[in-house]
């Protein structure tokens, strides 16, 4: 009894926070509302039995909204909502688009026939969890840790500003293009000695 | 709690994504749509899992999931920065250049 009451409570919060994301005017509301929402999706994960995957959900969407307050105080021009103002685009057909899509989702999920549970669930979920990854689901682990480390080298090669070596073009060699009298000018280490066109130079 | 109603929630939960990912115009705000349509797809698995098939393979596919959540958020932010860098734009409308 307790778990559907607690349940419905989370879906509650959840769902109205997940709301509450494109209502309030104020983006730093916003990146905690929807920090509510998975805090919310994570506890109800918590009260069907998957204990580690809601702790963890609770745990990476905090810090995950707390680096995107900081991208929205970076990036938006009115991250604290003083002067409201309306950034949406089509809203009727989008939300006719999403409307749509709950009706025919929330269809599926009453009219389906869904078969009885496979097997109880038996033991401690988040042991055998941790006996899957350790021993049969063990490659999925490693490619999704090769994938964070791909991630990581993506995110940074994209992010970072002009380094040290743009300055020699794609090939490398926009150095040796530009000549010597130019290097020698400038300095062998100067930056913008750059014979490539459309070069960033600092 | 039924199977059903935890699917109807996670619906819900998609279904206001879906709204933000096609309406908003900052790319933030459409990463937050984004985030919050994984964030109905983890409670449907979840809902499954308890449901029709408590194995610990459901939970690694979970696990996948939270791991695709991280890397689009990552990989979507150095996007938003580079996009910013150079050209000063923080808005879907102005980056457009693949469109049509």
């Amino acid at each position: 009894m307790w778990q559907t009451v607690t349940f419905w409570v989370l879906a509650g919060v959840a769902v109205a926070a997940g709301v509450a994301v494109f209502r309030v005017a104020s983006m730093a509301r916003a990146t905690y509302a929807l920090a509510v929402s998975f805090v919310a999706v994570g506890l109800a994960l918590v009260v069907v039995g998957l204990d580690y995957l809601g702790i963890v959900t609770v745990l990476m969407m905090v810090m995950e909204m707390a680096v995107m307050a900081v991208y929205m105080v970076m990036f938006m021009m009115n991250p604290g909502g003083l002067m409201p103002m309306s950034m949406v685009h089509s809203p009727r057909g989008a939300a006719g688009l999403a409307a749509g899509t709950f009706v025919m989702l929330s269809a599926a999920a009453v009219g389906v026939p869904w078969p009885d549970r496979s097997r109880a669930v038996s033991g401690d979920a988040t042991a055998a969890l941790g006996g899957a990854i350790m021993g049969s689901q063990m490659l999925v682990m490693m490619l999704v840790g090769a994938l964070l480390f791909a991630t990581i080298v993506a995110t940074v090669v994209l992010a970072a500003r002009a380094t040290r070596y743009d300055r020699l073009g794609r090939d490398l060699r926009a150095a040796r293009r530009a000549g010597p009298s130019a290097r020698n000018a400038r300095g062998p280490h100067d930056p913008r000695v750059d014979g490539a066109a459309g070069q960033v130079t600092s | 709690m039924t199977l059903q109603g935890l699917l109807v929630v996670a619906a819900a939960l998609f279904a206001i994504g879906v709204y933000g990912a096609l309406s908003q115009q900052s790319i933030v705000m459409v990463m937050m749509g984004l985030e919050l349509m994984i964030n109905g797809v983890l409670l449907a698995g979840g809902g499954f899992w308890a449901f029709l098939a408590p194995t610990p393979q459901v939970q690694v596919a979970l696990l996948v999931v939270i791991s695709a959540m991280t890397v689009e958020m990552a990989l979507g932010f150095a996007v938003t920065v580079l996009l910013y860098r150079s050209r000063e734009v923080d808005m879907v409308d102005m980056a457009t250049d693949l469109s049509g």
